[in-house]
């Protein structure tokens, strides 16, 4: 037992910790690097790529070349990004509005009931992701739970085509991360002195005003982790508009997998990849920037 | 606070007034978002005894579609190979979740403590897509090609944080006099170690252990790209049924898969609500 350990306590520590930087350094951190580097190499049409470096999975994102071989600017790729985004602000926002007045509600009961609502939003989150996509499938298709008693009262005559939208994607969006928003705002919430709600009526604030300007600044630093939770797996989803979008309203994490399931354009998913990688570094950054900013308030205070 | 409520109440006779922070229609709203987070659920199990061919068409209660599925020999396999895959990337995150957790939490402060951290939970903060993709890069530049293993190795690494949150939050709960009674009894650094802190901290690996169990077996994206054509897992399965079709059969699959993870998470919630009245004492 003795013989193999190592006798100081850093020596310990290195050992103890060595497992996880291993395996999430040789199977997450180095392949994210080798991505990197095949988003800078030419493509293998039949999948892979060729030892050539080359830009062209950047240059892809905005132009293409026509006929006579000159680049001309291509909006297709810009456009599925602009409604990645669009699309993941929209759920992000939905489940904000959704999700807020439901955490505020829990924090006003009483303790085993509080805990008893959060297990219940919990449980959705760890069931399965694409089960739960499906059975939206079922509510909102041809004939399906919204529409079956509406044609058969004859309020309807023809189906509503719900499905196959931007609008059925919002709401697989919506419904895949609201417990993601509801759980951090609790969170903050539930820290929420209420005395000073009080204080702020006392002083003659009104309803409204006690939500607007004392419970939401107080509870900022929950929403800002809620609002981050959402949109950074929203922007990177592949189920809900895969199977709600029905394949043809690409967002960009399905356009990733199609690179590597069917387009067999490995740089250019690698260089999409890349793109998402980006844009989640700086989310997190600006996240950091106002957990700071919030300390130091909250230290000066 | 009840006071103020009386003199209020006073003040507009008959009226009922919401104590402050109270609003009208909370309660209605968290009813109405309950309903849209269970009906999806409640959909999904009714259509399941459908005896229709086709979903959406009521033909009647019946439990035909389970009795096929149990018969299917692809979803056969395919339980199989979640259930492999899920046990062991459990039993090697948890683990590698437990030492890294123990020196994290016990180590003290050190120089590295937050990359440490913040490398341990990187498989929550990047997409899962983005996940899947560097993985199978990876694999193929290597020209690592173990089948089912390759599978088994993402699940490990994307299962580490999983495990490792629920036993550092423990850890962080357990105070250290109990070990330092055992080492002041004469207990070997090691006793103490195998004898007090191992067993309180069991709740903790054993919530870990589960939380991985299901995010394993609920993956789906990472097995779908890293995965070969001989280690379709259920959720894999279950997607390339839905494009070929929708039938009864997928209602009664998700149902089951549905009610397994709902077992561990209700079987989790107790464990971990027993371990914190423990630490109370």
């Amino acid at each position: 037992m003795t013989l193999w350990m190592p006798k100081t306590a850093a020596g310990k520590r290195w050992l103890g910790l060595a497992p996880s930087y291993i395996v999430i350094g040789i199977f997450m951190l180095i392949p994210m690097v080798i991505m990197g580097v095949f988003s800078f190499l030419e493509p293998n049409p039949y999948g892979g790529v060729m030892p050539e470096g080359s830009v062209a999975a950047y240059v892809k994102l905005f132009f293409e070349y026509d006929l006579e071989d000159n680049l001309v600017f291509n909006p297709g790729y810009i456009n599925i990004i602009y409604r990645s985004f669009q699309l993941s602000i929209g759920a992000t926002l939905l489940c904000l509005a959704f999700g807020f007045p439901v955490a505020y509600y829990i924090t006003l009961q009483p303790e085993h009931k509080r805990n008893f609502y959060i297990f219940l939003i919990t449980i959705p989150f760890w069931t399965n992701l694409l089960i739960r996509t499906f059975a939206w499938i079922i509510i909102l298709g041809r004939g399906g739970v919204i529409e079956m008693p509406l044609l058969a009262a004859g309020i309807i005559e023809d189906s509503l085509r719900m499905m196959y939208t931007d609008g059925a994607i919002a709401i697989g969006l919506t419904y895949s991360y609201l417990p993601l928003m509801v759980l951090p705002i609790y969170a903050s919430l539930e820290k929420l002195d209420f005395r000073l709600l009080e204080a702020a009526t006392d002083l003659y604030a009104n309803r409204l005003e006690v939500m607007t300007r004392v419970v939401i600044p107080l509870c900022k630093p929950g929403i800002i982790a809620g609002c981050i939770l959402v949109f950074i797996p929203c922007l990177g989803a592949f189920i809900a508009p895969n199977l709600l979008g029905g394949g043809k309203k690409l967002m960009l994490g399905s356009l990733v997998q199609f690179q590597f399931a069917s387009a067999r354009n490995w740089p250019f998913g690698a260089a999409l990849s890349m793109l998402l990688l980006a844009v989640v570094v700086v989310v997190l950054i600006f996240y950091a920037r106002a957990a700071k900013k919030q300390a130091a308030i909250a230290g000066e205070g | 606070m009840s006071d103020q409520e009386n003199v209020r109440s006073a003040s507009n006779k008959g009226k009922k007034v919401l104590p402050v922070g109270h609003y009208r229609g909370l309660g209605a709203w968290t009813v109405f978002f309950f309903v849209f987070l269970y009906l999806p659920i409640v959909v999904l199990v009714f259509y399941s005894f459908n005896s229709n061919r086709t979903v959406m068409n009521w033909g009647g209660f019946g439990i035909d579609w389970y009795l096929k599925a149990f018969e299917n020999d692809g979803i056969q396999t395919a339980v199989w190979n979640t259930l492999i895959v899920a046990t062991v990337a459990t039993i090697f995150a948890t683990a590698i979740a437990t030492i890294g957790a123990l020196v994290l939490a016990r180590g003290g402060n050190f120089r590295g403590k937050t990359v440490s951290l913040g490398l341990i939970t990187l498989p929550l903060m990047v997409p899962e897509i983005v996940t899947a993709v560097a993985v199978l890069i990876f694999f193929s530049a290597i020209g690592l090609n173990l089948g089912l293993g390759n599978v088994i190795i993402a699940h490990i690494t994307f299962c580490i944080p999983f495990a490792f949150m629920p036993i550092r939050a423990r850890l962080e709960g357990m105070d250290t006099s109990m070990e330092q009674a055992a080492r002041d009894l004469y207990a070997s650094e090691w006793e103490a170690f195998r004898y007090i802190t191992v067993p309180l901290l069991m709740p903790g690996i054993v919530a870990g252990a589960m939380l991985s169990f299901v995010i394993s077996m609920d993956d789906f994206i990472i097995t779908l790209m890293v995965g070969g054509a001989g280690s379709t897992t259920l959720p894999v399965y279950i997607y390339s049924m839905i494009r070929r079709g929708l039938t009864p059969e997928i209602n009664a699959v998700c149902t089951i898969l549905l009610f397994v993870s709902i077992a561990i998470v209700t079987a989790y919630w107790i464990v971990s609500k027993k371990s914190e009245t423990k630490t109370v004492h």
